[in-house]
């Protein structure tokens, strides 16, 4: 997928965020990205959408349900919230939504935090695969692809999409 | 003797002791303590990650902070915790230790958080336990006190940055001392430029220049130029004989006064691993004063506990799923 071809995803994503973000003030809305490949997905929305808040980061590593699985990730980046979520309207953003699973992770983090007034999930690439009932608000794209095809967001600079075959 | 505390692939399986460790192993657990201090932001301060996990706080020896941080920790991870404070006066040590275990194990704890008199007590029930279980050692005699050690260190990165151009001074009764023996194993793996003892010579164990240190026995002469200076607890309950002569003379050589601290660079910070003998080893104005990170030491130490438990756990589990 070329550079060009992304820019126009995000910008079709800013787009359909501005439409139904139109009657909320800007200044009650923190967009959120899900590190580290929803992080960079929201850096662009975010300069795209021109928000007055600064972004935040979450990483769900202590959050993961396969932590008895896989253990511990050595390098985890904190999350980091600029400000307090109590009452806000959170845009979420991920990469690539695919089990649900790292959505739902995120969800359960966010709430540790506060009570946001409402959570609006927006992905870059919905995939087929999903084994939680989550479903995005804003979507980029669908892609369909076999079940051991692994859709990867590589950056930060330039941002490209990799499909790599995994040993199933 | 600390290789029982990693697993096949050279992860914590156990955390007994500094000596030994690779430097990206100490490096690892400071960049995963620093990734758990998020959660102290959150409103809910806890942590799903080791939910299910029974940890068991095992201290044969008195404590208030080490035993509330680490049950802290543990909290913050979800974990479920007991606590059990044994007196070990009554018992052999051997028997009790491994009675002990084995009733432990037979209750499905995953973690103990062990703390003993007598040194290589955690190294013992590593030997000894069940293959799904992690020790911590929360200090064994006068041997190691790993944890201590490494929430020293994150709080000299925390304030001074790199590790390499700083010189250290650990400063009191180093004899006695477990948190000093870490912290010199622990400084010198991370590679400062140099590593001093000050103390009178009753309180300096013989042959300590072999860990790499240089050994002072004037208080000035030891702080000229520190970046970092440790002060220790004089620990009477541990001198059987007469090592120094009185508490208040001990202060005059070498309490940490104010007019000690000018010796040492400018900006040198003061720590003490608690609690503090203030009059004795440490004067009131240096550990309330603006050097002092003694608090922050605290506080580190919580974030640092998680690390470790997380990291012990995580790397059990995962091989149990291997067996699988």
């Amino acid at each position: 997928m070329s550079i060009n071809y992304l820019d126009t995803l995000l910008q079709s994503m800013a787009n359909r965020l501005q439409h139904r973000f139109r009657s909320y003030p800007p200044e009650d809305t923190l967009m959120i990205g899900i590190h580290t490949g929803g992080v960079w997905v929201a850096e662009r929305l975010h300069t795209l959408l021109r928000l007055p808040k600064p972004l935040g980061q979450l990483n769900i590593a202590f959050y993961r349900d396969d932590f008895t699985r896989i253990g511990l990730h050595p390098h985890v980046t904190p999350s980091t919230l600029p400000i307090n979520i109590e009452n806000r309207h959170i845009i979420l953003v991920d990469d690539v939504l695919h089990t649900g699973r790292t959505i739902r992770a995120a969800f359960n983090e966010i709430f540790d935090y506060g009570r946001p007034a409402s959570i609006t999930l927006a992905v870059l690439i919905e995939r087929n695969g999903r084994e939680l009932p989550i479903q995005p608000d804003i979507v980029g794209c669908s892609l369909c692809v076999e079940s051991n095809k692994h859709i990867k967001l590589c950056g930060p600079n330039p941002l490209h999409l990799e499909v790599r075959t995994t040993d199933e | 003797m600390n290789s029982i505390q990693l697993d096949p692939q050279g992860r914590l399986k156990h955390f007994l002791g500094i000596e030994g460790l690779r430097r990206s192993l100490l490096l690892e657990i400071l960049d995963t303590a620093t990734s758990f201090l998020s959660v102290e932001a959150q409103v809910v301060k806890k942590v799903p990650l080791l939910r299910g996990k029974t940890i068991v706080n095992l201290f044969f020896e008195p404590s208030t902070r080490t035993r509330t941080t680490f049950e802290l920790a543990a909290k913050r991870l979800s974990a479920d915790v007991l606590n059990f404070n044994i007196s070990t006066s009554s018992t052999s040590k051997g028997e009790t230790l491994l009675d002990m275990l084995h009733n432990l194990e037979a209750m499905n704890c995953d973690l103990f958080i062990v703390r003993h008199e007598a040194g290589g007590a955690a190294h013992f029930m590593a030997q000894h336990v069940a293959p799904h279980i992690s020790i911590i050692n929360a200090g064994d005699g006068r041997h190691e006190h790993p944890t201590q050690a490494m929430l020293d260190m994150y709080t000299i990165r925390q304030y001074k940055g790199d590790f390499t151009p700083l010189k250290v001074a650990i400063v009191g009764d180093v004899l006695h001392s477990r948190v000093a023996r870490s912290d010199i194993h622990a400084l010198t793996t991370l590679g400062v430029a140099e590593v001093r003892v000050v103390g009178p010579t009753t309180l300096i164990p013989k042959g300590i220049e072999t860990l790499g240190v240089k050994v002072f026995h004037r208080l000035k002469e030891g702080l000229k130029a520190v970046d970092v200076i440790i002060m220790l607890r004089l620990q009477r309950e541990r001198m059987d004989s007469a090592l120094i002569p009185s508490a208040h003379e001990y202060f005059q050589y070498y309490g940490l006064t104010e007019a000690a601290l000018t010796v040492a660079h400018p900006q040198a910070i003061v720590m003490h691993p608690g609690p503090i003998n203030r009059g004795v080893e440490i004067d009131s104005p240096v550990a309330n004063g603006n050097r002092s990170v003694i608090l922050a030491q605290v506080s580190n130490g919580i974030a640092v506990r998680m690390a470790v438990m997380a990291m012990t756990l995580g790397a059990i589990m995962e091989k149990k799923e291997t067996h699988v």
